[in-house]
């Protein structure tokens, strides 16, 4: 398309203010609790208090008989036919899953598990009604390792199936052996990556309404199209009658990338009960039932030669899937294997993924998914890997850095990264931060007893979810692929709606995806409204996760505003007998080439669209064009960051001084909105290293259930960070970008990680697993003290 | 749990009289008698700030303070402070720096920030990140909300606001 080659001028690449924003700072933005509908009753859960038990019975009969409660379920009233569904399967090998049930049937298999669903007039009156709900539980054994979990004799979570592992998967490519063989020094390391809750400040809520043979629900998700998909199968609704609307949605993190119990459970009622439904989660449900993520242990195995030459690359991942699978928990672990080769040339690399259950939560997708735990141990161990051979860890990458690509390079594992080219980032990391000089001040400030540490991360991560050629049965044999939908409608009077079939949750699309279509067709950002999020607006869609959302959503926006511009064209020059090769958009003006005064406004065109009086032959009327956009291949940003702590060796505090990020995500379409991702991203990175952890103790009890147990980072434990980018166009789409949602998660817990071991070495601690709390700080460093050349803390 | 007490609150200038149940949390009374639903709920724990308002000039959590307890109370909320047509300094600068995402904080944020430089007109970047420790944002990492906050607080010297 002649558009295509059209330089886009504008808007695009400059740091527009949001056009979400002047709602949301007035407080007239409308999420989910902020919506109520005539005759609208209320749900609670009863939830399991134990991990693992039969169910002796549940007595309902005083919480029916409460005022204000119009009905009580357990499983014996849900008419359900499925329970909630689990959508990618590792593929090629037996997937162990077991049924999971709106409403417990019979067993409970881990704290919260939902066991009764009440129905009442108000958010009181449920809640007073819960505590009327009986539930006599005779406890079965439980089982929280995933190690211990795969031993003999371990408790079952799910007796029927005979094991507690859900299904080996391996994905590698190269000689290990002779990698191994070949290897003058061999590292090996256990590392930990924790489980940690999304905790989007926003908890999930849901209203459901039934009326007239048509279900409507208002969810914050992620994912409306796939639970509109989900809705109608388990309800046996057909799919036309059901829409899905996420409206203002408050974070969400991969945590609503999810068909949940409390979903299906209030369109359930809802129809049953002909009122609409509405449930809004606390936030002691959330840390309880919202899924979380991580939960990995990794068996490291590094062979190099002397001179720092990787050859090859060993990973065993034990991963806790916890007590269910959901949307997409036995998939998320085997996403840590397609980035294993990380920026380096490693011969031979090899991951092998144990998934296993335990009686917790189910994880799933958490911001990274996968790509995060693959960058944290990789990046890791290049540092241990760097003390081991007694080289600088910079240099270590470089030696071993895939050299600058612009349109391909295969890795041993059969994916091919798009462009890269990670000297330049880690050049421009440099121009930021000295590390000699941060290792001169260490060496003062240790002195004075400050124990001061830098750490780097050179990453890679695979995003743009998801070309259905790759990852499909003729590639890796996943259910289906990724393309996004994008429609383009030009109003009579010359402003346009775009309809995305992605759904953010604070991202900004409604900014970005605005500049890309106003460039393409001569309007101002501000006349371009983007419509998301609502089932039945636009087509279809594949919502947003995995950093999708510019790379195939934005891009599906540009070809379709393109289809529109080139139709523009051809209205134009037939109203001003001329070649349509020859009009040019220019100043808002589609003009001919050599006569910029001599044109016709997006307005005029559309104009003459719609009042068909003079089209070209055969044309039809309107201004109106759609695209389904399913990209070549993932697009694969980039990045060096460092960190630089200081670690006060009595207490065990961890102070971050400084982050420095440098990230490529190609052109930018709007520079603050990178910053703004690239910012949350690393905090997310950072509080999983330094603060956050879903605990659960021996006995499957939730220990970190609310923000008083779970740290979440404040603005008080935080510096300011200092960014920069690099712009290596992917060749993958017209629009050269990358996805940028997740690169500052998957980059920062490595860095951080490092920099507080290097700031214990002198203390003789020479690795250390997350989360790096001042109690266990303060342990290794009691641990290691002696081993150190320069004694313990106090000498 | 039926009977109820009679509160009076001034909310954004305007006079309420409200019949409540006595446990009824101001944040609720807010959002769902008076469908003011700028005011979010973030957790159970007064942890989030979500739900800052101001009550006789002073920053508060919403969801730590009975209806009744706040009667007689001069109460701005996030639609009180400014409108789209005409913001308030906070929001503007929010809007300006990008300190914002997903918009949920957001409110809570902008009445905590817009708190902090009534009483300390010219923080520094620390005495603003100490000054928000008590609202959790989950998208922003603060950046751009500190950098708002201390925007915010440059422009007010020039007007004298």
């Amino acid at each position: 398309m002649s558009a295509t080659g059209q330089a886009p001028a504008g808007h695009v690449g400059r740091a527009l203010r949001r056009k979400e924003d002047p709602r949301l700072i007035t407080g007239r933005g409308s999420y989910v609790d902020d919506i109520n509908l005539v005759g609208q009753l209320w749900a609670a859960w009863v939830r399991s208090s134990e991990a693992h038990a039969k169910i002796v019975s549940i007595d309902t009969s005083a919480a029916k008989a409460r005022k204000g409660v119009h009905a009580v379920y357990t499983h014996a009233d849900l008419d359900m036919e499925a329970g909630l569904p689990m959508a990618w399967v590792p593929p090629g090998v037996e997937v162990k899953t077991p049924p999971h049930w709106v409403l417990a049937d019979g067993e409970v298999k881990h704290v919260g598990d939902p066991v009764a669903l009440i129905i009442g007039s108000d958010r009181y009156a449920v809640v007073d009604a819960m505590q009327d709900v009986i539930v006599e539980y005779d406890p079965l054994p439980v089982v929280t390792d995933p190690e211990k979990a795969l031993e003999p004799g371990s408790p079952l979570v799910h007796e029927s199936l005979g094991t507690n592992k859900v299904c080996d998967w391996s994905l590698g490519g190269g000689d290990l052996e002779a990698g191994f063989a070949e290897a003058d020094v061999i590292v090996e390391r256990r590392v930990v990556n924790h489980r940690i809750a999304g905790a989007a400040i926003e908890p999930r809520g849901v209203l459901a309404e039934y009326r007239g043979g048509k279900l409507t629900v208002w969810s914050s998700t992620q994912v409306p199209h796939f639970l509109r998909l989900f809705l109608a199968m388990l309800l046996g609704i057909s799919e036309e009658r059901v829409r899905v609307i996420a409206p203002e949605v408050g974070g969400a993190f991969g945590s609503k990338l999810q068909i949940y119990a409390e979903e299906v459970g209030c369109a359930w009622a809802s129809r049953k009960l002909g009122r609409p439904v509405k449930w809004i989660e606390t936030r002691s449900e959330g840390m309880m039932v919202t899924h979380h993520g991580r939960d990995q242990i990794d068996y490291v195995r590094v062979g190099a030669k002397r001179d720092g030459t990787i050859t090859a690359w060993h990973t065993k991942i034990i991963a806790d899937l916890g007590a269910y699978q959901m949307l997409l928990t036995p998939m998320i672990p085997p996403l840590s294997a397609f980035v294993m080769c990380g920026v380096y040339k490693t011969p031979a690399v090899h991951t092998d993924v144990v998934n296993v259950m335990t009686n917790k939560f189910p994880t799933d997708a958490i911001r990274g998914a996968g790509r995060p735990e693959a960058t944290h141990l990789i990046e890791v161990v290049m540092e241990q890997l760097a003390t081991e051979l007694g080289m600088d860890s910079l240099e270590l990458r470089r030696k071993n850095f895939i050299p600058p690509f612009s349109n391909g390079h295969e890795t041993p594992i059969g994916i091919a990264y798009d462009s890269g080219n990670y000297d330049a980032a880690l050049d421009k990391m440099l121009e930021h931060i000295d590390p000699a000089a941060v290792r001169r001040e260490a060496e003062g400030l240790r002195s004075r007893g400050v124990y001061r540490g830098i750490g780097f991360s050179t990453y890679t991560e695979i995003c743009g979810n998801a070309p259905s050629r790759i990852v499909g049965p003729g590639g890796f044999g996943l259910q289906g692929g990724g393309w996004e939908s994008a429609t383009v409608r030009v109003h009579a009077s010359g402003s346009a709606t775009l309809y995305t079939g992605t759904s953010p949750h604070g991202q900004g699309h409604e900014t970005g995806f605005a500049q890309i279509v106003a460039d393409r067709l001569g309007i101002d950002p501000s006349q371009v409204e983007v419509i998301h999020g609502d089932t039945q607006t636009g087509p279809f869609g594949l919502d947003t996760y995995g950093s999708r959302s510019l790379a195939v959503g934005g891009e599906a926006a540009a070809r379709t505003a393109n289809k529109v511009a080139a139709k523009a064209r051809a209205i134009v020059a037939h109203q001003l007998e001329a070649d349509p090769d020859d009009i040019e958009l220019h100043d808002g003006k589609f003009s001919v080439r050599g006569s910029p005064d001599k044109g016709m406004t997006l307005a005029e065109v559309a104009g003459a669209a719609y009042v068909p009086e003079n089209l070209p032959e055969g044309m039809e009327p309107g201004l109106d064009e759609q695209s389904f956009y399913d990209p070549e291949n993932f697009v694969f940003p980039f990045g060096a960051h460092a960190c630089v702590v200081d670690v006060d060796v009595e207490t065990g505090k961890v102070e971050v001084v400084r982050y420095v990020a440098v990230d490529d995500c190609g052109p930018a379409i709007n520079p603050l909105l990178i910053d703004g991702q690239v910012h949350g991203g690393i905090t997310h990175g950072l509080g999983q290293a330094l603060f956050e952890q879903i605990h659960y103790n021996d006995d499957g009890q939730l220990v970190t259930g609310t923000f008083v147990d779970y740290a979440l980072p404040t603005a008080a434990e935080l510096p300011s960070y200092e960014l920069d980018r690099t712009e290596t166009p992917s060749p993958v789409n017209s629009l050269g970008v990358k996805g940028v949602g997740e690169a500052g998660t998957i980059a920062s817990s490595a860095a951080v990680t490092n920099a507080v071991i290097d700031a214990l070495r002198p203390l003789g601690v020479n690795y250390i697993n997350m989360p790096l709390t001042p109690m266990r700080i303060w342990e290794a460093i009691n641990q290691g003290q002696g081993a150190s050349p320069e004694g313990g803390p106090h000498s | 749990m039926s009977s109820t007490v009679n509160v009076r609150l001034n909310v954004n200038g305007t006079e309420h009289e409200l019949d409540v149940e006595p446990r009824l949390l101001l944040v609720h009374a807010l959002r769902d008698k008076l469908g003011l639903t700028g005011t979010h709920v973030g957790c159970d724990t007064s942890n989030c700030g979500a739900c800052t308002v101001h009550m006789d000039g002073e920053a508060v959590k919403s969801c730590t303070i009975l209806a009744v307890q706040a009667d007689g109370a001069e109460i701005t909320t996030i639609e009180g402070l400014g409108t789209e047509e005409n913001l308030h300094p906070m929001q503007e600068a929010f809007w300006n720096n990008h300190g914002l995402q997903c918009g949920y904080c957001t409110p809570g944020m902008i009445m905590s920030a817009s708190a902090l430089l009534a009483r300390n007109p010219h923080p520094t970047e620390e005495e603003v990140r100490h000054g928000l420790e008590g609202n959790l944002c989950r998208c922003t990492g603060y950046h751009n909300i500190v950098k708002s906050v201390l925007d915010a607080a440059e422009k007010s010297s020039g007007v004298g606001a």
